[in-house]
């Protein structure tokens, strides 16, 4: 038996915001034995009027406050109870503050460590470059990846017996079989968060969206479950998992089917976005996400699967995640794109080319972390900026681009930077609306001579 | 498949008897769990815990008896109200109390509170503050015991107001098709916040709702510890020997509001009260082990002391651990290389 010790019954805060009440009610008396659990008061606030229980054990010794008192402070003794072998409540300490707090700057977007130079892979002399569409390569960077891990699995809609809806997965399930290569109901918010689970417990799903529109059915799991989970659990838990299927526009689908998801995902702490333009990126940047320890969102494009571009041949091709591409070099503007825009760009570099404009294009290939590094580098040295996207253009990606200018070449601008972007529309079936509503190099060519004022 | 209901509250059938050591156990365990979260409120009421905190008083028999069938190795998944899943799963008072207050010496180094909090030892995989992603996670968990073939079940808990979610029903849709290893724990605590079974549901009788997808279904008596733990055996070893997943709908009942700031006015004032008078988990113990003769007054008054002492030692831990660093703030986005 510990001595009997005297416990204070403080005036609780009954939510977070509440500083005092009225001691509406005593329920106990002195001289009451009361324990755990017992209601011994009634408290009201200004929203409504809550019942206290007592956690300790004894005899009520005295009542400080009479019932009915108003604006009574929180922790205020209310009450005293003699204790019986209780263990005293410990009293409330004052908050230890770690260190001082420094105030918070914005903090540097998660970019790869200062030391470590991202860069393409070198391709060794002799390597041959093979053509391959974007679908295959695609196709050959699951396979390569399920061949070299076995925790890699690909789940999704029609992935396995009929080869992928848009033929992406095509030979997976032959080369796989079923328990690598899992064909789901239709039911994307349940299977992407079983992925997350999977991931949870260490395995390395890829799971295929057949369209990123689908993938709005699910995405509380991509940002709720997989995008937060590591941070929430205080880095004990990750969520190794690949989101990938065509993100955008694709043809004569209607507004259901043709959204661009892009600066959705890149918004988000805790993912890895990717939007990829050729097949050599395409495949190096899903090995890349296949085998990154976080989650990565893989946007790709409908109206690429079917074209021919350069990969290099062999299995150790991997592009590092954070890095953007100047595809073309130039001195009179820089415009960045991502995904099919960036063939537009190039487009409209070649065409500025014959008025004696000259076109820098960066292909940013991931969104998250951006490489802002590239885009200021370049901007510094042509002075003038477009950005161009397939996605609508408010709280954009061409908007965090001349953000990320602004902070850190606004000395070095020549002009206000223009961006290029869908209309502020949903995107509508007609041919000719369609077209009126989408992006494409006549606006980039447009936007270029606005800004270089030729 | 069936669904049916509870034979008569647990009746007790030999299958139910438990030694001194188990009882003892059991009756640790749920006080445990109920003197935690009386002093996670009491440290709430003095502003030492903040936000949301979703106490699980009244529902200790659900996980304690859930996880003396368990074997080790299988996975723990559940919702909010998850402080007891924790202390169940053997997670320390300590980093969970700390958790709460914030702290650095919490299990997610104060960065997830009430809500989110995590254990690969313990194969807790939370702390999830959506309703009803836990059940497609531990879904997934499940399917990844059946992707590297080992023997583990996974045990995803859910409330009666989730079981209206549709993620739910796409999960049961999965496990079922795919045979994967996992137990449902419905916790019928009878209030989804503040709307009541009857008011939210078209089918009350929770476990019936696995009937369209082959998921046999059981009404368990989740205020009765043994009652719980004859039909987690039953649901574990149906998951484990390949037959797919189990459903246990749980009758109980939260003493307490949904959460603290919530006074509970959407049900009979005395309900709480005679609840806790006729079916409280920890007294139906403490009668069955003494009228049984599993345990002496004296065994319990020692039990008693230590998780006072445990509960007073959590509480001046989580008081003393400081807060996270600031470079906390900017940790644990990406996994650190």
């Amino acid at each position: 038996m510990e001595p009997a010790l005297s416990i204070e019954i403080l005036m609780p805060a009954l939510s977070p915001t509440m500083e005092e009440g009225t001691l509406a009610k005593w329920l106990v008396q002195v001289g009451d034995t009361v324990k755990s659990g017992d209601i011994i008061a009634e408290i009201e606030t200004d929203k409504a009027t809550m019942e206290v229980e007592t956690i300790d054990e004894g005899v009520v010794e005295a009542l400080l406050v009479a019932a009915g008192s108003q604006g009574v402070k929180v922790n205020t003794p209310i009450a005293r109870i003699s204790g019986d072998e209780v263990v005293s409540a410990p009293a409330p300490a004052p908050t230890p503050v770690a260190a001082t707090l420094a105030p918070v700057v914005a903090p540097a977007p998660v970019a790869a460590p200062a030391s470590v130079v991202l860069a393409d892979p070198e391709v060794p002399a002799g390597t041959p470059m093979v053509k391959v569409t974007l679908r295959d390569a695609l196709r050959d960077a699951m396979a390569e990846e399920m061949r070299r891990d076995p925790d890699v699995f690909l789940m999704g809609e029609e992935v396995g017996q009929y080869q992928g809806a848009y033929k992406v997965s095509r030979g997976l399930l032959e080369e796989f079989g079923d328990r690598r290569v899992i064909d789901t109901p239709i039911t994307e918010h349940g299977f992407a968060g079983m992925g997350v689970g999977a991931a949870m417990a260490g395995l390395k799903p890829i799971v295929e969206f057949m369209t990123m529109n689908f993938a709005m059915q699910a995405i509380d799991h991509i940002i709720n479950s997989a995008a937060k989970v590591h941070y929430m659990s205080g880095g004990q838990i990750s969520a190794p998992i690949v989101f990938r299927g065509p993100n955008g526009a694709a043809s004569r689908v209607g507004a259901q089917h043709s959204h661009d998801y892009s600066s959705w995902y890149g918004n988000v702490p805790g993912l890895k976005v990717i939007a990829p333009y050729d097949a050599a990126d395409a495949k190096g940047l899903l090995k890349a996400a296949i085998r990154d320890p976080n989650p990565v969102v893989f946007l790709e494009h409908e109206l690429l699967y079917g074209i021919e571009f350069d990969v290099p041949e062999g299995d150790d091709w991997v592009v590092p995640i954070g890095k953007a591409k100047v595809r073309r070099e130039g001195t009179d503007l820089t415009i960045t794109a991502h995904s099919r825009m960036v063939g537009f760009a190039l487009q409209a570099a070649e065409e500025l080319a014959t008025l004696g404009i000259s076109a820098e294009v960066i292909d940013l290939r991931t969104l998250r972390p951006l490489d802002t590094d590239t885009i200021i580098a370049s901007v510094k040295k042509t002075n003038r900026l477009v950005t161009a996207e397939e996605g609508w253009g408010p709280m954009g990606v061409g908007a965090e681009v001349i953000a990320c200018v602004i902070d850190g070449a606004f000395d070095w601008l020549d002009a206000p930077p223009v961006r290029v972007h869908q209309k502020d529309t949903p995107l509508p079936y007609a041919a000719n609306l369609e077209k009126l509503s989408l992006p494409n190099a006549a606006d980039i060519v447009a936007a270029a001579r606005a800004v270089t004022n030729r | 498949m069936a669904a049916k209901k509870s034979s008569g509250s647990a009746a007790v059938s030999p299958s139910n008897l438990v030694n001194r050591d188990e009882a003892l156990a059991y009756y640790r365990d749920m006080l445990l769990i109920r003197r935690f979260e009386e002093r996670a409120g009491q440290l709430y009421g003095m502003g030492l815990i903040a936000g949301f905190c979703h106490l699980y008083i009244g529902q200790e028999a659900v996980v304690v008896g859930m996880q003396a069938a368990q074997k080790p190795g299988d996975q723990v998944i559940t919702g909010y109200r998850d402080h007891g899943h924790m202390l169940a799963c053997g997670m320390s008072p300590r980093e969970i109390m700390a958790e709460l207050t914030g702290r650095i010496g919490g299990s997610s180094r104060g960065k997830g509170g009430s809500m989110h909090m995590f254990s690969k030892e313990a194969h807790f995989y939370g702390g999830h503050g959506i309703v009803g992603a836990q059940v497609a996670l531990g879904t997934g968990l499940a399917l990844a015991n059946r992707y590297r073939g080992n023997d583990s079940v996974s045990v995803a808990y859910f409330g009666d107001g989730a079981a209206n979610q549709g993620q739910v029903y796409e999960s049961f849709n999965m496990a079922s098709l795919w045979k994967l290893p996992v137990v449902y724990v419905i916790e019928n605590n009878q209030y989804a916040m503040g709307t009541s079974v009857a008011r939210a549901s078209a089918e009350t009788e929770l476990f019936k709702r696995g009937i369209s997808f082959e998921i046999v279904g059981e009404e368990v008596d989740g205020m009765d510890v043994l009652a719980v733990r004859k039909a987690a055996e039953r649901a574990l070893d149906h998951a484990r020997s390949g037959k797919g997943p189990f459903l246990l709908e749980m009758k109980t009942y939260r003493y307490r509001g949904h959460s603290m700031s919530d006074p509970a006015k959407y049900r009979p004032k005395d309900e709480p009260k005679q609840v806790r008078d006729t079916r409280d988990p920890i007294e139906h113990m403490r009668h069955y082990g003494l009228e049984n003769g599993l345990f002496t007054e004296e065994d319990l008054k020692a039990i008693d002391r230590d998780v006072k002492e445990i509960v007073a030692d959590a509480a001046d831990f989580a008081q003393t651990s400081p807060e996270p660093d600031p470079s906390e703030l900017m940790r644990h986005i990406y996994v650190e290389a």
